[in-house]
């Protein structure tokens, strides 16, 4: 249906937080059904706060432009509306949820979105079974569900837990903050796999990254580059291959040059 | 650091002894009158300013106000069946202004190995008599303040608890204390004495009920003594009227490899404090103390904890929890002993708060006095809100700003309650606690 359509569409969009500090100057970008688009630039570019105020993150001040999702000025929606409507982060640093058992918490927000949906709430038997056939992927170990949600987990366990997430919400738009950092490889080929076999031509994935070793495992449509809350530049898969072997500042270094 | 007490406390002490007459013991006479005489000498500790132990609790009101004792009292079993948690399986004992009702209680069914007895009933039997003379007020003593002085100038009604050795009693002893009187305000001096002798355990409740329109006031002293090797598992539930007063001192002691768990509730009253004294006096025993303490409106609640290391090897665990909303107000005092040569002590303790309003406040004081070496200690305690950000966290994974927070403050409390390891009460306890949690939501 909304196929060949565009899902996202950010139009000129201007970020601040308190004291007029500027972090996105201008961004556009539009992200359509089926495509991985991948964001790549130096620390403090602004690639966080982009996913962050995508995801409706309090504490950011909208200067200007607008972000249409699914047909629909989300600009100023709560970020459980956005959630509830198919919007998915997984968080750089994931949340520990003190005295909320993992298993609660993944319920709770299964039966948040069906019910946004119109769909009736899982029975415990049948939401058991759909975490049973999730947990396989990231190879979670159940004993870990029992748990407050994040509390004492690794830092591999964590990102795993967001991919688990991924999996059971099934959004129509998920944005990976720096999901690799941090992970071993054998933790990288994990959430790897989750966000593969998660990704169909019915959704989008937006991946912020530093590294080139998860788009081995992922076919990424555009690499774009932050640089001072910009994109300065767009390409495919081989941009990801160029950053990696020279750095960002000759893209700088180019700009420059053409002003 | 005290004032005088209200006239009525030596109308009713003198009208107990017209009553009692020449039907209690020498000793126990004794015992009253010497308490009562220190009670009128020192008064109560109005005084805060450099009186550490009550610096955070003004006793003011309480101590101004008259309160008359009614020793005899006959309530219809309708009117509080609804206040009281039991469960059929255990062994429930109901006191009516401190004194025991045994028409009502189920006295007679109890297991083998554990027996209860009024000390005014003590009498008869020497071994029993001498039991409760050796160590009533042994380690709640008459001098230490002055309601503890209060408490044992009426303590004729107390009840002694006693295990047997090696009797491990598995049915909880359910002790349900009601505040009711036909005079307002009243005032009900509930006393009990526990001892576990070597290798016996107990489950044991103590639950304070009250109606919520009357004004009264619960002075209760405990004394709970563990010999070796013996276990006791303690629960405690504040349950009283809004307009209530409860003053609660508990005293316990540990011999040699012995274990002692506590789990207290509290939700209730005007002005509460529970003053609990853990001594470890034998080698490698273990205290365990956990509380939840839910305020609201202008409540106060005081927890004053002190745990005594006296010996080596000893484990203690302190972790109180508390949720406070509107213009309440929560004081916890924990302080951990380590004396010397005690070696080897393992020892933390935490207090952790919620402030769900600006107004609320709360005064957490931890302390440790280590006078040992080769001990492992720590402490802390935190007052706070929900933090933002992991409210965000939950709201971006579709979970609603009010149920996200339900779900935090849920998470919060079950840590206490997951401590409960009797089904019905903890079920009881969810009900009470967590269905009366406030629909809590953040603003942005």
């Amino acid at each position: 249906m909304i196929k060949e359509k565009s899902l996202l569409e950010i139009k000129n969009l201007h970020v601040s937080v308190d004291d007029d500090i500027k972090i996105l100057n201008g961004i556009n970008l539009t992200i359509k059904l089926g495509e991985i688009h991948v964001i790549m630039g130096p620390n403090g570019s602004g690639k966080s706060t982009l996913a962050n105020v995508l995801s409706g993150r309090p504490g950011y001040n909208i200067d200007k432009g607008e972000i249409i999702f699914k047909g629909e000025d989300i600009t100023s929606q709560d970020p459980e509306i956005r959630a509830r409507n198919g919007m998915f982060l997984a968080f750089q640093y994931p949340m520990e949820l003190p005295g909320v058992r993992t298993w609660q918490f993944l319920k709770s927000s299964v039966d948040a979105i069906r019910l946004h949906n119109e769909l009736p709430e899982l029975k415990i038997k049948e939401f058991d079974k759909l975490l049973e056939e999730k947990k396989e992927i990231v190879e979670m170990n159940s004993e870990l569900l029992k748990r407050s949600v994040n509390e004492g987990f690794s830092g591999g366990e964590k990102k795993r837990n967001e991919i688990l997430q991924l999996s059971l919400l099934n959004p129509t738009f998920a944005m990976l903050d720096e999901t690799d950092s941090g992970l071993d490889i054998d933790a990288l080929q994990i959430v790897a796999k989750g966000v593969k076999n998660y990704h169909n031509n019915n959704n989008s994935v937006m991946l912020v990254t530093h590294y080139q070793r998860i788009l081995n495992h992922l076919s990424p449509d555009y690499i774009h580059v932050l640089m001072d809350g910009k994109i300065v530049k767009s390409g495919d898969k081989s941009l990801s291959l160029e950053l990696e072997s020279k750095g960002y500042e000759w893209i700088r270094e180019s700009i420059l040059k053409q002003s | 650091m005290t004032t005088s007490v209200p006239e009525q406390y030596i109308k009713d002490y003198k009208n107990l002894n017209s009553q009692i007459n020449q039907s209690e013991p020498n000793w126990l006479n004794d015992l009253r009158k010497k308490a009562f005489q220190n009670l009128s000498k020192n008064g109560f500790p109005t005084k805060r300013k450099g009186n550490e132990k009550w610096k955070y609790t003004n006793i003011s009101k309480l101590a101004k106000t008259s309160f008359s004792f009614e020793k005899e009292n006959i309530l219809q079993k309708s009117n509080y069946k609804n206040l009281i948690i039991s469960d059929d399986s255990w062994i429930n004992l109901t006191f009516i202004n401190g004194a025991l009702q045994t028409d009502i209680s189920k006295i007679k069914n109890f297991e083998k190995g554990i027996t209860v007895t009024k000390f005014s009933d003590a009498f008869g039997n020497p071994k029993i008599n001498q039991l409760i003379k050796d160590n009533l007020s042994k380690f709640s003593q008459i001098d230490e303040d002055g309601f503890t002085s209060l408490n044992t100038a009426f303590i004729n009604d107390g009840i002694l608890i006693n295990v047997d050795e090696n009797a491990k009693i598995l049915n909880p002893i359910n002790l349900s204390f009601i505040s009711h009187s036909t005079v307002t305000p009243n005032v009900s001096y509930p006393r009990i004495l526990i001892i576990a002798n070597k290798n016996s355990s107990l489950n044991i409740i103590e639950n304070y009920i009250g109606d919520s329109s009357i004004q009264s006031f619960t002075n209760s002293v405990s004394e709970i003594m563990l010999e070796d090797s013996s276990k006791i598992s303690h629960y405690r539930l504040l349950n009283e009227g809004q307009n209530t007063f409860h003053i609660e001192s508990s005293r316990v002691n540990l011999k040699s490899n012995s274990t002692f768990e506590s789990t207290s509730f509290s939700k209730s009253s005007k002005i509460s404090r529970y003053d609990l004294k853990v001594n470890i006096e034998g080698e490698n025993s273990y205290c365990n103390l956990n509380g939840l303490y839910l305020t609201s409106g202008t409540q106060h609640i005081d927890n004053y904890i002190n745990i005594d290391h006296i010996k080596p090897k000893g484990t203690s665990r302190l972790n109180y929890k508390g949720i406070l909303t509107e213009k309440s107000r929560a004081v916890f005092g924990g302080t951990v002993w380590v004396r010397e040569g005690a070696m080897k002590t393992d020892s933390i303790q935490s207090d952790k708060n919620l402030l769900l309003s600006d107004e609320a406040e709360v005064d957490s004081k931890p302390a440790l006095f280590i006078y040992a070496d080769d001990v492992q200690c720590a402490h802390g305690a935190t007052a706070g809100n929900i933090d933002a950000e992991t409210i965000f966290y939950m709201r971006s994974r579709g979970i609603d700003l009010e149920t996200a927070s339900k779900l935090l403050i849920n998470g919060f409390a079950n840590e206490i309650i997951d401590c409960v390891n009797i089904p019905g009460l903890k079920k009881e306890l969810e009900k009470l606690f967590l269905e009366s949690l406030p629909k809590y939501k953040l603003e942005f």
